[in-house]
């Protein structure tokens, strides 16, 4: 495609460039703009008169003293305890990405190996729940919850959101171990190997780039989830999402709006790092199910 | 591998998902055909020198421990999907009677709460769709003609819509477009209407969702049909060239056919995401002009009571809403299936 695109006339090369620019703007604009307004004080932000002030700040200048404020981010973590929110967020995402994915690779690779016809019903099965909206199956959770005293804790939203996420995860790690040629467990089976001493010995050593990019996709589930964790999660509990909505509940009558928009920026940051390590991971997983077909 | 290593293999990821998502798709079954009990009322006569007086009062007592040892509450069967909030079966029936042409039912309809957030649902289901599809594959293309080394930063730019919470993603451009944000103010000044604001009018706030669900979902299809360029058959595509094909020409009738499974696959996975909307009605706020399905349920669990019973009919609509759109892909699937097991 290099070459192809040598010979492309000038006019459209051209028009390629102006859209493409205009696609970043759009794309990464939003972002950018609410990370540089997060240091400022709501009147500049938000400005009715002119919005230059967003990125002048004459406002946060004469309240603050400087052109850039940290008043935002101190009210989100200190004054609201979104540090806690953070810390909840990272253990939800620590334990729902390593049991998924120890269930996930288990079950994953039972269904590539096995030759049976039931194999296929249970993919199909695993598709049909992965189209079902999680927050359909909220009604049906919180019955039991509230009579067994299961609500509000991290690990019963852990444990549900690894449900909803394993038909997803199955379908991707099936398909990677596909990639991986049946003779190299067999060979260890009949080097007289159990089938779990093969998966330990065998596959496991060379499975990791799949399980690397299904560990992300489980993240991004997580870590993004509002439906399940805003329904099953205590106001002490809440991940970094909910508390996000919560914040637009409480604090924008306060006026302080800028605490959600330096949580929203907090909450972003570590997504950009991961974008930035994994783009070609996150890429592939993408377009691993479409491929495939 | 033999049954039984497989059923071992199998056991804990079979059970997580019958547990969480099978055992709870049939109880909200269930739940959608009970209602929460009345509360028991006593009768009592108070008789004094002038009179009796029938007293009513609700037996605190009484009704805690009904509700405790059914917490199901009573059998209504299919009440709950008749009445107001959901199919609304008489509402409809009176409409039908009352309204003179067509015109008047639809929007008579639209008065009712289901129906409204059905018709949200499905016109941003099915606008979202296609215009998330052309978009992406228009990005594809442009990215594949750029120079290898800016590719890799495109790319990153371009997955940061898709890869934020819909949640954030939808509050970063409603601070944008509020009326003292950066876009709502260009908008006033290009409209030279000074208040002019998108969370006042449904049609806008319609149309706002949609641009953030393209803006959400675009990267998406850009990445599926990036990834499929990369396999595009150069030697037809040259051998159109020789026949003398324009560029639109090559892209419609080589490129276009050679991604049309990756486009169905897109669009179908799309539908069924898309339908289950939600996220960005609470970003934007925009509750009080656009409501989903899911966002509907969303509101009986949420609050101060919680209305299980009504969540759960929802619910159930829900799921069979998404069936209907599951269907296609289920035969897809089994079209793949069967070719593979043939070769």
């Amino acid at each position: 495609m290099i070459n192809h695109s040598l010979k492309l006339p000038i006019s459209l090369k051209v028009s390629i460039s102006i859209f493409i620019v205009f696609w970043l703007i759009i794309a990464a604009f939003p972002f950018i703009w609410t990370l540089w307004g997060s240091f400022k004080i709501e009147a500049d932000f938000f400005s009715k008169a002119d919005w230059m002030n967003a990125l002048f700040a004459p406002r946060t200048i004469a309240e603050k003293g400087g052109a850039f404020t940290g008043d935002g981010y101190y009210g989100a973590w200190v004054q609201e305890n979104f540090w806690q929110a953070v810390i909840n967020t990272t253990l939800v995402c620590f334990f729902v990405v390593g049991t998924s994915l120890t269930i996930g690779t288990l079950g994953g690779y039972a269904l590539s190996r096995s030759s049976y016809k039931y194999t296929f019903w249970l993919l199909i099965t695993a598709l049909i729940f992965r189209a079902m909206p999680p927050i359909t199956l909220v009604a049906g959770y919180l019955l039991p919850f509230y009579e067994w005293n299961l609500w509000g804790h991290l690990a019963t939203t852990v444990i549900v959101l690894v449900a909803i996420n394993q038909p997803f995860t199955l379908w991707m790690l099936h398909s990677f171990f596909q990639k991986i040629p049946k003779e190299l467990d067999e060979s260890a089976k009949v080097d007289g190997c159990t089938q779990f001493q093969a998966f330990r010995h065998v596959i496991i050593p060379v499975m990791w780039p799949g399980v690397i990019t299904t560990g992300l996709f489980s993240f991004l589930l997580a870590y993004n989830d509002f439906a399940i964790t805003s329904m099953l999660l205590s106001q002490n509990n809440q991940t970094m999402v909910p508390k996000i909505a919560s914040f637009m509940g409480t604090t924008q009558t306060e006026g302080n709006v800028m605490f959600a928009v330096a949580a929203v920026v907090s909450t972003t940051a570590p997504l950009f790092i991961m974008v930035m390590f994994f783009q070609r991971q996150i890429v592939s997983g993408l377009t691993a199910g479409a491929v495939k077909g | 591998m033999k049954h039984k290593t497989f059923f071992w293999f199998f056991l804990p990821t079979a059970s997580a998902m019958l547990l969480f998502i099978a055992l709870p798709i049939f109880s909200i079954v269930i739940q959608s055909l009970f209602t929460p009990h009345d509360a028991v009322i006593i009768v009592t006569e108070n008789c004094d020198p002038f009179g009796c007086k029938q007293e009513t009062t609700i037996d605190q007592e009484a009704t805690r421990d009904l509700r405790k040892s059914e917490p199901l509450g009573k059998f209504v069967g299919l009440e709950i999907y008749k009445d107001r909030g959901h199919l609304a079966v008489n509402e409809i029936k009176e409409i039908w009677v009352e309204s003179n042409n067509f015109a008047e039912f639809r929007n008579n309809i639209g008065n009712l709460p289901f129906y409204r957030a059905m018709a949200f649902t499905l016109t941003f289901t099915f606008t979202v769709t296609p215009l998330m599809l052309v978009f992406g594959f228009i990005i594809a293309l442009a990215v594949n003609s750029l120079h290898q080394n800016l590719k890799g930063l495109t790319i990153f730019f371009s997955l940061l819509p898709m890869i934020v919470s819909p949640l954030i993603g939808s509050l970063v451009l409603f601070w944008m477009i509020d009326s003292r944000g950066i876009i709502g103010e260009a908008l006033q000044y290009v409209f030279e209407d000074p208040d002019l604001s998108l969370k006042a009018s449904t049609g806008l706030t319609w149309v706002m969702l949609i641009v953030y669900g393209v803006w959400h979902a675009a990267p998406f299809s850009f990445v599926v049909f990036y990834a499929g360029l990369q396999t595009l058959p150069m030697d037809t595509i040259e051998s159109a060239k020789i026949d003398g094909a324009s560029r639109l020409q090559q892209v419609w009738y080589v490129v276009i056919p050679h991604l049309m499974p990756l486009i169905t696959f897109v669009a179908l996975m799309q539908l069924m995401d898309n339908f289950r909307v939600f996220e960005p009605i609470v970003g934007f706020s925009a509750e009080a002009h656009a409501q989903s399905l899911s966002w509907f349920i969303f509101n009986d669990l949420g609050g101060e009571t919680r209305l299980l019973s009504s969540a759960a009919t929802s619910s159930v609509l829900t799921i069979i809403g998404v069936s209907i759109l599951l269907f296609p892909v289920l035969i897809r699937t089994w079209r793949d299936f069967n070719e593979k097991s043939a070769k």
